[in-house]
């Protein structure tokens, strides 16, 4: 295979210079050009989302509703929850590196159908177009999870808008899921086997089920609030004959799957980086790559949890929190081998590492704390409380953006040929790390305390917890802003990177940095495990940008 | 008789024709596991409140007509039959035996959606459309029979919108055919059509029970 670097500014033929024109971008049927349309899209919805969260934690400063409304703080955290899960969290590491990796690592030059990845693309821009729409023109004050008869018969509010587009963002995830399952089923390079897989692979198998799977349930659902709302159907509303805990359990069946929509991406993410940067074969692999399906079968039977208060049958109730103990399971086998996959390591504190080891943290405490919630009598005193909201952010965003964060540093090189500056890449990991937990655990206190969610006036005696929490908001946007900065300098100022900076196995490391448009100069054959570090002792040294490369025949 | 099959043209992220084929029909068979679970919502929910409202529903069916409903089902499981011919004489090449039964389907398909038509006509005139001009007798079963016209209009409009969608999908293959136009000289197009057609059926079967003969 070529050495793809060139020395003076000989410019290589790739993917990112194969058409410069806007078309050639926007009528691109190239999954990489995909993944870079969506990692722009979904980086622009993330500031609006952010910008949400900093207003929610702007006003909760005082006790007091300084800046805002009931009504319009109601707005506020709604958008911010809609624009956060629908538009970021639950594309981020699929559409984007899931889009880039997943040809690449199964040795395709595709996706199976590529005009249907573009349009999945376009689907979601409509989606988050309208939702946008929705939210500039009075907003959504429902919660993001739409709950009739207040959406359907009360809220004055954009409700059917934003319904309408989070529909259509559900349907650019059905089309991403059914092109990874066709591309892993029927594209796999000569060789790949099912067990020589990337764990990636693997856990992006798994979500792609769990969206082929879940995701039409709650379209219908939403779809049905829709009607109901403009004709007046009755469906869930129980003025009309409806019922509205039918709408919670097809709701959440949807819903809590879409929890592990976000977190298994993420968790492949981490096997990835975690067995480059130990530079050791991942620990129990085929553990790792069960425990993935086991979260997607699982996962499925766990929605009454959401649901212990609502009056559904207390047998219902133990059986959905046996169940959901059970789901812990998988998810601890998991951090239990990417630990022992570093333990006796060479490990080396990159960035991605960092953050792989800020999830590690992170993920047990939002895993644990999610126990808590599994437990019938606890939950009903923590139910609906800011306990509930520390431990889902632990999961989702310490979780999924330190997965994706991760991940956008390791492949960075891969996806645009140069490596981001490393001391202040360390730095900003650091900084959210500190600022996640800043802003988050004083939250347990406060759920534990009584605090409930979505509400703007509190008691005074909660305000320096408040305080805390507002105060690593700001930490945690100053270190989502720095990779915003450093690694668009790194666009053109990043030391080059060549095929293979890290010395990483895995197929997208044997071809050039950027990849050229059909991503392999010829159909690669594998003929070795997956993480095959111990086997390779030359390339041990990590290249310091002057991108040598050690690519098996 | 068997005709040569045209040359097929290979996508370029795909290694041979056997391996697009199978993607294309691996690829249409997961999008109809979601068109399952997205009936799927509607189905359980029209379950559970079946059986909570067993005897208002038993009543409130009562207005929908079963000889109508039984020709309809008629009708659909025959366009399966005559798409299944389309798709053996497009495997095989024969253009025109594919064509006509293309168009048979097509005018069974439409021959569905005009009764369907005149059935929602009739409920209609009969003020059984939910909103503020229901009617329904007794007057206190009048919430929950609400709820049954409700699911009953959500369930086989969404279910009358994949026929037209069915329709105008087979309108342009139709075309194309007619044309000789090369994207439709090999059978994966009908086949994939075919298995679309076929699920849509399939759910009518289990629609037609489940709402036109509730027992008593």
């Amino acid at each position: 295979m070529s050495v793809a670097v060139a020395k003076h500014g000989e410019v290589k033929h790739n993917y990112l210079n194969a058409g410069d024109t806007v078309l050639s971008w926007l009528l691109t049927t190239d999954h990489k050009r995909i993944a870079v349309l969506y990692l722009v899209s979904v980086t622009l919805f993330f500031a609006v989302g952010g910008l949400l969260a900093l207003l929610i934690r702007l006003e909760l400063l005082t006790p007091q509703g300084d800046l805002m409304t009931s009504e319009n703080y109601n707005r506020v955290f709604t958008m911010h929850g809609v624009v956060m899960i629908f538009l970021f969290l639950i594309p981020a590491i699929p559409a984007v590196l899931g889009n880039f990796l997943v040809p690449l690592m199964v040795g395709a030059r595709d996706l199976a159908f590529p005009r249907l990845n573009l349009a999945s693309w376009y689907v979601y821009m409509a989606g988050g177009l309208i939702a946008t729409w929705a939210m500039v023109n009075g907003g959504v004050d429902t919660g993001w999870t739409f709950y009739p008869p207040y959406s359907s018969s009360y809220s004055t509010s954009q409700v059917t808008l934003t319904i309408i587009g989070a529909f259509l963002i559900g349907f650019s995830s059905i089309f991403t899921g059914i092109n990874f399952i066709v591309t892993i089923h029927k594209m796999r390079a000569p060789g790949l086997t099912w067990f020589r897989l990337p764990l990636f692979i693997w856990a992006h198998y798994a979500t792609s089920v769990i969206i082929v799977l879940g995701t039409p349930v709650v379209a219908i659902t939403l779809l049905l609030v829709a009607v109901e709302r403009v004709f007046r159907l009755g469906i869930f509303d129980p003025a009309l004959g409806g019922d509205p805990i039918l709408f919670q359990h097809l709701f959440w069946f949807y819903s809590h799957p879409a929890v592990y929509i976000m977190i298994l991406p993420a968790m492949g993410v981490i096997s990835e980086v975690v067995a480059c940067f130990s530079r050791k074969r991942v620990f129990g692999y085929h553990f790792v790559a069960f425990s993935s399906v086991a979260i997607a079968v699982i996962g499925f039977l766990v929605w009454g949890h959401h649901m212990f208060t609502t009056g559904q049958s207390v047998y219902a109730g133990m059986v959905f929190s046996l169940l959901s103990f059970l789901v812990a399971v998988p998810s601890a086998v998991k951090v239990f081998n990417w630990t022992a996959t570093m333990y006796k390591g060479h490990i080396e504190f990159r960035a991605p590492m960092l953050y792989v080891m800020g999830f590690l943290g992170l993920f047990v405490i939002g895993g644990l704390t999610g126990l808590f919630l599994a437990s019938l009598a606890t939950d009903i005193h923590l139910q609906d409380t800011y306990f509930v909201v520390a431990h889902f952010h632990y999961i989702m965003v310490g979780g999924t953006i330190f997965g994706y964060l991760a991940g956008l540093h390791f492949w960075w090189p891969k996806m645009t040929g140069r490596m981001y500056p490393e001391g202040i890449a360390k730095l900003a990991a650091l900084i959210i790390f500190a600022g996640f937990n800043l802003t988050f655990l004083p939250q347990f206190v406060l759920g534990y305390l009584g605090m409930p969610r979505r509400y703007h006036w509190y008691p005074e005696e909660w305000q320096m917890l408040h305080v805390m929490s507002s105060a690593g908001t700001a930490l945690l946007g100053i270190g989502y802003i720095l990779p915003v900065f450093y690694l668009l300098w790194s666009l053109r100022n990043g030391a080059l990177a060549g095929p293979n900076p890290w010395g990483a196995t895995g197929l997208e490391w044997k071809t050039d940095s950027p990849p050229i448009t059909h991503n392999f100069e010829e159909t690669p054959i594998v003929t070795e495990e997956p993480y095959a570090y111990e086997n390779h002792h030359q390339q041990e040294e990590v290249a310091s940008g002057t991108g040598a490369s050690t690519a098996e025949a | 008789m068997v005709q040569e099959q045209a040359q097929q043209k290979l996508s370029i992220q795909f290694e041979d024709i056997a391996q697009q084929n199978e993607s294309y029909i691996v690829g249409m068979w997961t999008f109809l596991v979601t068109e399952i679970m997205f009936f799927g919502g509607l189905f359980a929910a029209y379950l559970v409140y079946r059986v909570a409202n067993q005897e208002v529903f038993w009543e409130a069916h009562r207005h929908l007509s079963i000889p109508l409903g039984f020709f309809n089902t008629c009708v659909l499981l025959t366009s399966s039959l005559t798409m299944a011919l389309t798709v053996h004489y497009s495997q095989r090449g024969l253009r025109k035996q594919q064509l006509l039964w293309l168009l048979v389907t097509m005018a069974l398909a439409c021959t569905f959606l005009v009764v369907k038509g005149f059935e929602y006509h009739h409920k209609f005139v009969e003020g059984l459309i939910p909103g503020a001009n229901f009617r329904f007798e007794p007057a206190e079963h009048m919430r929950v029979a609400q709820l049954f016209f409700s699911l009953y209009f959500a369930m086989t409009g969404l279910h009358a919108l994949h026929v037209v969608i069915g329709v105008l999908v087979m309108t342009i293959l139709a075309v194309l055919i007619a044309i000789k136009h090369p994207s439709v000289q090999d059978f994966i197009p009908i086949e994939l059509t075919g298995l679309y057609w076929h699920f849509v059926d399939i759910v009518w079967i289990f629609l037609f029970p489940l709402l036109y003969l509730i027992p008593r």
